[in-house]
């Protein structure tokens, strides 16, 4: 099983198929869960804080718009752990929306930056894109089979 | 509109991750308001965003043209507009300035945008919400146009603190003195007002103040009327300047910010407040004029005898501009010379920075303490490329605003 960023992050088809194909899918379903259910903080409706500006700054410099360097102590932490990654390129709004196009750029930067296997797709436009981009995505998670404990 | 709660429509992109979002909640709160998220279904997201034809990436800022969109064509119905995005994003400075004047340009909303950092507290917001609140709320008091009655307004800035004494659409009594202490400062203002009028505390059919010590000031004097300056500024404004009718645009240079004002039929519309940094507000001038050793009444008259285009400088930031100054002098640049590049900076600063966020219809009006500054005036002329207003009694802008507006209150009382 190898721990699979997938982007849009936001995406419950791509979290679906990884986790289908018995892997487990790095987006921020779980982080932006953690964040609303944590108890103490108090800035809806992510319950981020300033603080979580000031953590984004190991990834983003301060010159950096800080809703940037927010998302990216949200997304940071995923990258970090991520063996492998599945990038949707042009992806509609309503396949998993990114917010920020600057935060976009940073992340599919960082993902390919750390050497782990990538793969880029478009999205499908029709129904015959739209089975080769299920395919697509489904022989690179089978090749990352055995690769990862 | 009664005293109901006003709902402020928010388009905005990253306050939730920049941590700022609570602070949007407070400052809206704290003035009687709710910001809300206009909901709308992913087909009229599709719709609108294609519809208004900017071609960004980010797809919160698609969201929010969406929704100003909706706002516009009345899908989604909100008393008043606050668009804010992140401080330094290119591509949302694009998208605020052009949402901000599609809702000014089809729409009566009246709208503030706003650029924040993760450092941005409701305080920096509360004037900002409570202008928003008082245009939405207070339309009919706000297209007064006639003092009446034996009104007053105190105006407790951040440098000086002015009272006006009204009567029957006249003044007839004023008092201006360098803030101290806000109540003592408003008392002795007070004082002189009264003495001028020749009139007494209890005579007075009613009471307003603004600027920033007017809840302090406001609840000790027991006002009718206590009201942030962006609308009270506007109204005293093109009262004085006879320009109630039509658009006309405020320009206040302040001690300690400066405010851009869109008036329509004496109601702002758009309005920016802020300022970079002191560089770009009175204080520079005043610190220019204590540093030529001039009182800072004699900088206008000094300036305009000056040149300002023959020393560089740069007020963008104060220790910068300071140090221009400091510069021009060593390099023997004359007192006059120096004296107009200083207000030259100021009002570059204002146009770059803050004229920029709003739309300019003329005429143009200065007003406040700032005003009286020729030579800032003339510089404000001169980058504008207009005849600028500076109505009689400028400097006393807010407290005749406050005493025009609080005579609303006199049959009341």
């Amino acid at each position: 099983m190898a721990k699979v960023f997938i982007y849009p992050a936001t995406s419950l088809i791509l979290s679906d198929l990884v986790a289908r194909f018995g892997h487990k899918a790095l987006g921020t379903a779980l982080s932006i869960r953690e964040r609303i259910q944590t108890a103490g903080l108090d800035s809806p409706p992510l319950q981020m804080t300033p603080e979580d500006a000031k953590r984004g700054l190991r990834w983003a410099a301060v010159e950096v718009p800080s809703g940037v360097r927010g998302r990216m102590s949200l997304f940071g932490p995923l990258i970090d752990e991520a063996e492998a990654a599945v990038i949707v390129k042009h992806a509609d709004y309503a396949f998993g929306c990114m917010g920020c196009a600057r935060t976009d750029e940073l992340i599919e930067f960082l993902i390919k930056q750390k050497g782990v296997p990538v793969l880029e797709v478009e999205y499908p436009s029709d129904e015959d894109t739209g089975i080769a981009f299920v395919r697509s995505i489904k022989a690179f998670l089978k090749s990352l089979e055995g690769t990862h404990e | 509109m009664s005293e109901d709660l006003v709902r402020i429509a928010q388009l905005s992109c990253g306050p939730e991750y920049s941590g700022v979002q609570k602070e949007i909640y407070t400052a809206a709160e704290a003035v009687g308001a709710e910001v809300f998220f206009p909901d709308l279904s992913l087909a009229d997201i599709r719709r609108n965003f294609r519809d208004f034809g900017l071609d960004v990436r980010s797809g919160d800022l698609k969201l929010a043209i969406a929704r100003a969109v909706a706002l516009v064509e009345g899908s989604v119905e909100a008393d008043a507009v606050f668009i804010a995005s992140c401080f330094r994003c290119a591509e949302a400075a694009i998208v605020r300035n052009e949402l901000r004047r599609y809702i000014h340009e089809h729409s009566s909303l009246p709208v503030v945008s706003y650029s924040f950092t993760e450092r941005t507290t409701s305080g920096t917001l509360l004037t900002r919400m409570e202008a928003l609140t008082t245009i939405a709320r207070r339309r009919a008091l706000l297209a007064r146009e006639r003092q009446v009655g034996l009104t007053m307004g105190v105006d407790s800035g951040s440098s000086t603190t002015k009272a006006v004494i009204m009567q029957d659409n006249e003044i007839i009594g004023t008092g201006w003195r360098p803030t101290t202490e806000v109540m003592g400062s408003a008392d002795e203002v007070m004082a002189l007002a009264f003495e001028e009028a020749g009139v007494k505390r209890e005579d007075l059919d009613a009471i307003g103040t603004t600027g920033y010590g007017r809840f302090l000031i406001g609840e000790r004097i027991g006002a009718d009327l206590i009201q942030e300056e962006l609308t009270v500024n506007s109204k005293g404004a093109v009262f004085l300047a006879d320009c109630q009718h039509g658009p006309s645009t405020v320009i206040d240079i302040g001690g300690m910010d400066n405010k851009a004002i869109s008036v329509n039929n004496g109601i702002p519309g758009t309005f920016t407040m802020g300022g970079i940094c002191a560089g770009a507000s009175g204080r520079f001038l005043e610190m220019t004029a204590k540093r030529l050793g001039v009182d800072i009444t004699e900088l206008g008259p000094l300036a305009m005898a000056g040149m300002g285009g023959d020393v560089p400088m740069n007020s963008y930031c104060i220790v910068f501009g300071t140090q221009s100054l400091v510069n021009a002098l060593a390099e023997g640049h004359s007192k006059e010379n120096v004296a107009a590049a200083a207000c030259h900076s100021v009002a570059e600063q204002v146009f770059e920075q803050q004229l920029q966020e709003i739309d300019i219809k003329e005429p143009v009006i200065m007003v406040g303490g700032t005003s009286l500054i020729q030579g800032l005036v003339r510089a404000m002329g001169e980058l504008l490329q207009t005849e600028i207003v500076v109505p009689h009694h400028s400097q006393y802008i807010g407290s005749v605003g406050a005493a025009l507006l609080s005579s609303g209150f006199v049959e009341k009382n």
